[in-house]
């Protein structure tokens, strides 16, 4: 980062980076946010506006240098007011995922000590004043949309209007404090402390300081460049180290629009609309764009589906040859062009995905088909590989080097190595400064300035990392070969009817699926096959689906070793969610809850009978529980037709 | 201060007698649920006060005009909305263009400056779509803006239904079964969007239900008529513990209690 730094003078922090924008190019647009049906603009000057007004206002309520400011919402541009607004004031910034319950909220408030609490709206607000007996620290609680509020009458509520407000009388009797404010900062001040959502135990926040975050997009941007002209959407929650990254630390250093979707629900819409060049998301997203796809093929016109069936194996078999780095023959460009006409070049347009230039996905490993298939149509996409406590970022896949088994090479800056049980270290100056209050921790995860990150991986010929699993997960065969339950799991969720899958074995005489279906895909199969059904439920339940996805589990059987067939399935009654603790916020499965919470469901698939009855109650957002009783098949595999 | 005052309301059909000297009083900024069993002449009650059906005798005095004798076209122009039980929006059009046209009664310009477009009758349509953007926001359907209503679900559509009421800008919002036929978390979506029509608009609103939780919960004042007549009227505590009302709804077997 030296090239900005030298640029500034000394210590770079995200309250001067921001400086630096508004005053070099004070005009151009750098937020935008859909409201009442238009993109409203906020320019560089505007943003630094904002910041400096809101950060006064902290101030004015008395948030002191090293203090901690929870921001909890949808992406909005009042979020990343918030959080450098709390920086440049010297507090460091906390993000909390926006669908977290109250306990998650409460937990993550009182951990981190915040004192003042910045809250979206009337939902948000509900969790806080609700939990607010737990949270002695929390002397404000500061909301952006008062919709729904008008009525509320908490002697710690405040609008943040009404802080911006109270900065600008600050800012009146004392003209020069927000800039002796950021003078102050440093680059290894603690920027923000992103509370990583464990698959087991209570969540742990890391400690990252500007000099982290911002070497790693710097670094990043060098093998994944980004122009100052760039469109980014930022639709995944600001809590979770990823959209920091893009819509924090690259936007502030290279200075990228970044757009604001109008609800959660118009994402898809909205990105369209906008045409971004950059794009980041976790395999989920891409995943079911890609089944989108698949499903509105079903649906449309004879035609556009011979048209589709026609030109997609064209693009599939240019995709398969740069990925082995062989020369496509002139004869199959001169087809792919007419299919880049003929239905690619549409195709990326209802996407959205006409201009996009650098798309990665991250997080978990995403399937073969849905990568080929983004390759096929032309859209670059890059699987990257990291953690929270490096800033997010580690490896990525280079332009011409793509190989969908393995995250790419470390960026510049960044060291990996193996250690002898298998695990993957990473050293780098984005390495985070530790757990906040949790040094036990920090011990066992940095060594020597060594990332242990957990997981089971192996360099592969090509210099290309290959991540396995967890390595706790790992797990031993009767065989004695180690397997990943994850590898099996990536492999069955492949498939489009298959949402969830969680393959349980360790200690056992063979191995078992428990899956979600895909209430989407399955539920239009279904119309299709003038299947009736009601609920996920029901649908689960029918004997057609487990034929449907009993066919999906067989594919993958043929492809796994004879020890590491799945034995028998069930179809769950409902799907893995985060509200039940079942999945991480990240919607990673946290395996050990998941494996206790379905014991009964485990007892039946390693015992004899064909199916199980269940009685159980599920738990919703607000707290609210609803019950649930059904009776659970399970499928036996015919594993000699398999072998 | 009432907005609405209905004095000895009588209407029939052919000699059946649909509302017998029903007299209520609506509160400006209030809740007003009316309820009672199926036939109990709530849908006829509204319908006099939107204009449908006239009385034969009694008056109906509305922010202190008399209505009586106004017909419903110029009732909405003084302030009066009202959804119906079956949905009644333009099913081949989209949401936006059923929102603009509940903007219809606050239309100032005419055919030839609309044909011209530039000048006033470009300024006028962007106020018009300013307001329905906001109640778009207000109602969270942004993600359907676009979309025909007839291919929207059930519950969307009655929201939907809602918004363009709200385009009118009343005062007075006649809700006929606003939650008829939803799902628990519809119904709690829709008991929200009430509240806060009434709390954040300040619009005072008038609404049949069915559903006795809802209407304990959000009104203010409950007229309950049976058979025509108006048989109880107060607070939803005062109306829940009426001997009359228990045996409407429960027949003639006190030991029940009703809650809510």
């Amino acid at each position: 980062m030296s090239g900005i730094e030298e640029a500034l003078g000394g210590d770079v922090t995200f309250a001067r980076l921001l400086a630096r924008n508004a005053r070099t190019s004070p005009g151009r647009v750098a937020l935008r946010e859909k409201e009442f049906g238009i993109w409203q603009s906020f320019t560089w000057s505007e943003y630094q506006a904002h910041v400096r007004d809101f950060s006064l206002g902290l101030v004015a309520l008395g948030l002191q240098r090293g203090d901690k400011v929870a921001i909890v919402g949808d992406n909005r541009p009042e979020w990343v007011w918030s959080e450098i607004a709390a920086q440049a004031a010297g507090a460091a910034s906390v993000g909390i995922y926006q669908d977290s319950n109250l306990t998650e909220v409460a937990y993550v408030i009182d951990h981190c000590d915040a004192s003042i609490v910045v809250a979206e709206d009337q939902e948000q607000v509900d969790k806080i004043l609700e939990m607010l007996d737990q949270l002695p620290k929390v002397r404000h609680v500061i909301y952006t949309d008062p919709r729904g509020l008008r009525k509320y009458e908490h002697p710690a509520l405040l609008s943040f209007e009404a802080v911006e407000e109270m900065g600008r009388l600050l800012a009146k009797d004392k003209p020069g404090l927000y800039d002796e404010n950021v003078a102050r900062g440093s680059a290894d001040d603690v920027a923000i402390i992103c509370y990583t959502s464990g698959t087991t135990g209570n969540p742990k926040g890391a400690m990252l300081s500007f000099r982290n975050l911002l070497s790693m997009a710097l670094a990043l941007d060098e093998v994944d460049p980004k122009h100052g002209d760039d469109e980014f959407v930022s639709f995944l929650p600001l809590a979770w180290i990823g959209e920091q990254m893009m819509s924090l630390s690259s936007a502030l250093a290279k200075g990228f629009t970044v757009n604001f979707p109008e609800e959660p629900d118009t994402v898809t819409e909205n990105i369209r609309e906008i045409g971004p060049n950059v794009m980041f998301a976790p395999p989920r997203i891409w995943e079911s764009l890609n089944s989108t796809v698949q499903v509105k093929i079903m649906d449309t016109t004879p035609f556009k589906r011979f048209m589709f069936e026609r030109c997609m194996p064209i693009g599939r078999r240019v995709a398969d040859l740069r990925f082995a780095r062989k020369p496509v023959p002139l004869g199959l460009r001169l087809l792919y062009g007419a299919a880049h006409v003929l239905l690619f070049r549409a195709l990326k347009d209802r996407l959205g995905m006409s201009h996009l230039r650098s798309a990665s996905t991250g997080g978990a490993a995403l399937g073969p088909d849905v990568f080929r298939f983004f390759h096929a149509m032309g859209v670059p996409l890059k699987q990257i590989y990291g953690q929270t406590e490096i800033s997010g970022i580690s490896c990525i896949h280079r332009d011409d080097d793509i190989a969908f088994h393995s995250v790419g090479k470390p960026i510049p800056g960044t060291e990996v190595k193996i250690a002898d049980n298998g695990e993957i270290l990473s050293r780098s100056p984005s390495v985070f400064l530790g757990y906040y209050k949790n040094d036990e921790a920090t011990r066992t995860t940095l060594e020597d300035g060594w990332l242990h990150s957990g997981d089971a991986g192996y360099m592969s010929e090509e210099g290309h990392l290959v991540v396995i699993d967890r390595l706790k997960d790992v797990m031993k065969l009767a065989d004695g070969t180690q397997f990943s339950p994850q590898f099996i799991e990536n492999r069955l969720k492949f498939s489009p009817y298959v949402k969830e899958a969680v393959v349980v074995g360790k200690d056992r005489p063979y191995l078992t699926a428990m899956l979600c279906i895909d209430m989407g895909v399955v539920g239009k199969w279904a119309e299709k096959s003038k299947i009736s059904y009601t609920t996920y439920t029901d649908l689960s339940a029918k004997a057609e689906v487990y034929d449907l996805v009993q066919r999906a589990v067989d594919e993958v059987n043929e492809t796994l070793p004879a020890a590491a067939r799945i034995h028998k399935f069930v179809l769950l009654y409902k799907e893995l969610d985060a509200d039940d603790e079942e999945l991480t916020r990240t919607r990673k499965v946290r395996r050990v809850f998941v494996e206790d919470r379905y014991r009964e469901v485990i007892a039946a698939l390693y015992g004899e009978a064909p199916q199980v009855a269940i009685d159980t109650t599920i738990r919703f957002q607000d707290g609210k529980t609803s019950r649930i009783r059904t009776t659970l098949l399970v499928r036996r595999l015919e594993l000699g037709k398999a072998a | 201060m009432a907005l609405l005052e209905a004095n000895g309301i009588f209407l029939s059909f052919r000699g059946v007698a649909a509302l017998t000297d029903v007299s209520l009083s609506v509160g400006a900024g209030t809740i007003h649920a009316i309820v009672g069993p199926n036939g109990a002449g709530k849908t006829s009650l509204l319908n006099c006060i939107s204009g449908v059906y006239r009385p034969q005798r009694g008056t109906i005095r509305f922010d202190g005009k008399d209505l009586t004798h106004v017909a419903p076209a110029t009732r909405t122009g003084l302030g009066i909305a009202r959804t119906f039980q079956n949905i009644a929006l333009f099913h081949g059009m989209t949401v936006l263009d059923n929102l603009l046209i509940g903007r219809h009664v606050h239309q100032r310009t005419g055919v030839v400056t609309g044909a011209l477009y530039y000048g006033p009758g470009q300024r006028e349509e962007i106020a018009h779509r300013e307001i329905v953007e906001d109640l778009i926001d207000f109602l969270e359907i942004q993600h359907i803006r676009k979309k025909v209503v007839g291919t929207l679900a059930y519950g969307l559509q009655k929201r939907v239904e809602l918004a363009r009421a709200l385009a009118l800008e009343p005062k007075l919002l006649l809700l006929d079964e606003p939650m008829a036929g939803m799902n628990a978390e519809e119904k709690e979506d829709m008991a929200r969007f009430v509240v806060e029509t009434n709390e954040e608009r300040g619009t005072t609103i008038m609404m049949i239900e069915h559903d006795m939780g809802v209407v304990m919960e959000l009104s203010n004042r409950v007229t309950v008529l049976n058979f025509g007549e108006r048989i109880a009227d107060g607070t939803p505590d005062e109306v829940k513990r009426d001997r009359l009302v228990q045996d409407a709804y429960l027949g003639v077997q006190h030991d029940l209690e009703v809650d809510g």
